[in-house]
């Protein structure tokens, strides 16, 4: 805690830096984890930061927390979306019921996460419906309404080949209220709203999960 | 004592003593051959392969009882059978079943003085009868110089130059490098064993029939399935395949379970099955590889564990109390890798699995000193349970409370996920992983805070640079995933565990501070430094010139064991395997229930091998067939010296406490 700088933006000659929790949420298998190549399979949830410019003097420092997608680790989930300002829910392009999984994240997202959190849904495996147009159960145009209809930044994606990847992430950091953040600015995204957070439901140890 | 070995070894099937009896019924495939070579054992060399289940299964070695006066000159084979078991170390460790009087110290001397041949001389002591009853079960195949020599009646082998030059190549020969055309070797398939069987999905794929072949044809199966026969996990082949079996076994186990007497285990030509209940669980292991009960019994203790350390045991008792028809298989979605790493470090062999002990990384003690208090002084709350360096599956470094020591088994376990699963791969990335560690508590979870950094000279873990202010270089998107390039055993893992679900950012400063002193003075290029150079060679660095060629040494008190670099000779799997079936076998002879053995050595085809049980060490060795046991037990005890003379630089002792 103490090595590390406080989150905000900071101001230099004329460059802004904004650093942001940003939390990726989805069914197991939708490829959520290719997001982050490093891992092959999600167990637990990875912390990892990314960075980037969104033009000569605006940088935007991600703090990730790719979370794991299996039913057990659900009562998890809040310890990570609680504090997030924004957060990507991913679903299989090629799988209907990833969608619906999807949704229901979002709607737990607008009902327990943060009020101005901005959630993106992303359809994932991209690749594969290009190579074969035949396997796409979800088509963009129903996922695109529906994104409308919950006020969600919509994107297909093919992690694999970081296709749409990039300006997925662009269009939340412009989202995003760079120019309010600044360091005496307190956000609800700072961390020790995660870090001291006994009343998290089911993550005591001793207590059996009720998952 | 020397009457009651002596019966042994003539009588077949030998009358063991009362508690005997039960291991032997447990071991039914050793046959009554077995424990004539088991106590004749430095004379005879009849053993077929190593792996051939009708040898190497363990069962106890009989070992004779002290308190019965030697018998009289009659009995000259059965004080030859005993003082084979008698090995005499500088230390005064003594099997049991000494002999008493000289002729068993005579042995090795008049070993020593052939140096290098396991029997010529011996001859001379053993009277005409015995000879022939040791020869009759002598295979006639390739036997070591020794026995042939034993054939001829007079002294002149010794002088020969044919026989000279053939006991000096002899001595030269390598462990499991001698073939056997009459035997087929069991593990001829080993190679194919962790290939997975086709599906039936694929295109062109094997009908039903290969598929089948191909799922018979694997040496290791592990199998899962709950008391209500749902299938839960098999090592191999998918549902299709497994489904009928995993209902015959269900049937069978609930039939003994009915009638009040669960089955423990059962033999089916060469193949060993062994069954453990836990709960509503069904465990079974079907080896073709000889490993004993307790082995196998324990490797699925081990996947039992590994379930537990994924649903914690009050909700796996939970889910069935509910609905005993649960299909386990979705709440242990995303595990199957786990398991199967954890199966195949079994069926490959795993030092560490077999001796319940973990295997440090060798550093200096002044440096390993370092590494933990620049550790301690790293820790920054967050209600720290356990803090480890680990390096490849190496332990560097560990800081723990006073109150909580680790367990081999929960560390298995961690292991297992970080090293060999895959699972978490090295990265720069920080992972928390939600854990049960069984032996330390099954009731709950810990968290687990995973961080790895590249043993790579040139990489500097990114967050150091996220300690400082500088706002860091915007770099394009996708390139800036880490690449996985350093393989599981040259990466350096920093783990911490807590009880605290929301004391990861405490974890990570403690990680940070522990980088950044570790990077600022030379302890990291300490530590890579012993990673790259590896474990000690046996014959350049632990004992020029040994006869040696492999060895484990486990240090009981610390729990931790250490052995040789196995290359190049152990570096591919087969020979690996034929290395730790032996090991295996060693084991399995010396901690068979009933068993109070001390000292075993061992004579095979294809090997020597020597296991020395004391209250503070455990010594497995293994060299070349025709090594004789004066080189043996000399070699052994360089090996034991050296371990203590290394003993703060093999092994953490204590840790760092806090």
């Amino acid at each position: 805690m103490a090595s590390r700088g406080p989150p905000g933006a900071r101001g230099g000659m004329n460059t802004r830096f904004a650093q942001f929790k940003l939390v990726l949420l989805g069914e197991s298998a939708v490829g959520k984890d290719q997001f982050d190549s490093y891992r092959e399979s999600t167990i637990g949830a990875a912390f990892l930061t990314q960075t980037i410019s969104l033009d000569e003097n605006t940088t935007v420092k991600f703090e990730i927390w790719d979370t794991a997608g299996q039913e057990r680790y659900k009562s998890l989930a809040p310890m990570y979306y609680r504090n997030a300002n924004c957060a990507v829910v991913v679903y299989d392009i090629t799988q209907a019921s990833s969608l619906d999984k999807a949704k229901s994240w979002v709607k737990e997202l607008q009902r327990q996460a943060n009020e101005s959190i901005i959630i993106a849904l992303a359809g994932n495996k991209l690749d594969l419906v290009s190579e074969q147009p035949d396997k796409r159960a979800v088509s963009t145009a129903d996922a695109e309404a529906y994104a409308k209809e919950a006020g969600l930044l919509f994107f297909e994606t093919s992690a694999k080949t970081a296709e749409n990847v990039r300006d997925l992430f662009t269009a939340i950091a412009r989202r995003l209220p760079l120019d309010q953040v600044g360091p005496r600015h307190s956000r609800p995204g700072q961390r020790q709203g995660v870090s001291l957070n006994p009343e998290s439901p089911n993550t005591n140890v001793g207590g059996p999960c009720a998952c | 004592m020397a009457e009651d070995g002596g019966k042994r070894a003539h009588l077949s099937p030998p009358g063991p003593s009362a508690g005997e009896l039960t291991h032997i019924a447990h071991e039914n495939y050793s046959s009554s051959q077995e424990n004539k070579i088991q106590s004749h054992s430095s004379k005879l060399v009849t053993r077929p392969n190593v792996g051939d289940e009708s040898n190497d299964g363990p069962p106890p070695p009989l070992p004779p009882r002290p308190g019965v006066a030697p018998s009289p000159q009659a009995a000259t084979t059965k004080v030859q059978s005993i003082d084979v078991q008698t090995l005499q170390f500088p230390d005064g460790s003594r099997g049991t079943f000494q002999t008493p009087g000289a002729r068993a110290m005579s042995t090795p001397v008049q070993l020593a003085a052939n140096s290098g041949s396991s029997t010529p001389g011996r001859s001379s002591t053993v009277d005409a009868d015995d000879a022939m009853s040791v020869m009759s079960i002598v295979a006639p195949t390739l036997r070591p110089p020794g026995d042939l020599a034993s054939l001829m009646v007079s002294d002149m082998s010794r002088k020969s130059p044919a026989w000279q030059l053939l006991r000096s190549q002899s001595a030269s020969v390598k462990p499991f490098e001698t073939v056997r055309l009459d035997v087929r070797d069991s593990l001829a398939d080993f190679a194919q064993e962790f290939e997975p069987v086709p599906g039936t999905s694929e295109q062109g794929g094997l009908g039903d029939e290969q598929r089948l072949a191909v799922w018979k044809s694997k040496l290791k199966h592990y199998m899962i399935l709950s008391s209500s026969g749902k299938p839960i996990y098999s090592r191999h082949g998918d549902l299709s395949v497994v489904n009928s079996f995993m209902g015959v076994i269900q049937t069978i186990i609930s039939f003994y379970e009915g009638a009040d007497n669960p089955l423990q285990g059962f033999t089916a030509g060469g193949t060993r099955f062994v069954i453990v209940t836990e709960g509503p669980l069904y465990f079974v292991a079907i080896s073709r590889l000889g490993e004993s009960d307790a082995q196998l019994r324990s490797q699925l203790e081990a996947l039992y564990m590994q379930i537990l350390s994924t649903l914690t045991l009050p909700n796996l008792t939970s889910i069935f109390a509910h609905r005993p028809n649960t299909d386990l298989q979705k709440p242990l979605a995303g595990t199957e890798p786990l398991l199967s790493s954890l199966a195949d470090s079994f069926t490959r062999g795993s030092p560490s699995v077999l001796l319940s002990a973990l295997e440090c990384l060798k550093l200096r003690k002044s440096h390993r000193a370092s590494i933990t208090s620049a550790f301690l002084k790293s820790h920054a709350g967050g209600n720290l349970l356990y803090g480890m360096i680990v390096a490849g599956g190496r332990l560097v470094s560990v800081i723990r409370p006073r109150q909580h020591s680790l367990h081999p088994s929960d560390l298995q376990l961690v292991f297992n996920m970080l090293f060999e699963s895959g699972g978490i791969r090295s990265g720069e990335g920080e992972n928390w992983i939600p854990i049960c560690l069984p032996a330390f508590n099954n009731r709950g979870y810990l968290y687990m805070y995973v961080s790895f950094f590249d043993a790579a000279e040139n990489t500097a873990p990114s967050s150091t640079s996220n300690s400082s202010d500088a706002v860091p270089e915007a770099i394009p998107f996708s390139p800036t995933h880490p690449t996985p390039q350093a393989t599981s055993s040259d990466s350096i893992a920093i783990i911490l565990i807590s009880p605290s679900p929301t004391s990861f950012y405490d974890l990570q400063s403690t990680r940070n501070n522990l980088v950044s002193s570790l990077t600022k003075g030379p302890l990291l290029s300490h530590i890579r430094t012993s990673i790259q150079s590896g474990r000690p060679s046996l014959t350049t660095q632990i004992s020029p010139g040994t006869p040696l060629s492999h060895f484990l040494y486990k240090s009981r008190a610390n729990v931790q064991f250490c052995m040789p670099s196995s290359s190049p000779q152990f570096d591919s799997p087969l020979p690996r395997r034929k290395l730790m079936s032996l090991y295996h076998s060693l084991h399995g002879a010396v901690h068979a229930r009933h068993c109070h053995l001390k000292v075993l050595h061992s004579v095979a085809d294809d090997s020597t091998s020597l296991a020395w049980i004391t209250p503070t060490f455990e010594l497995y060795c293994v060299a070349g067939p025709n090594v004789s046991r004066a080189a043996m037990t000399q070699g052994a005890n360089r090996i034991v010296q050296w371990a203590k003379r290394e003993e703060e630089r093999l092994f953490i002792i204590g840790g760092g406490v806090f």
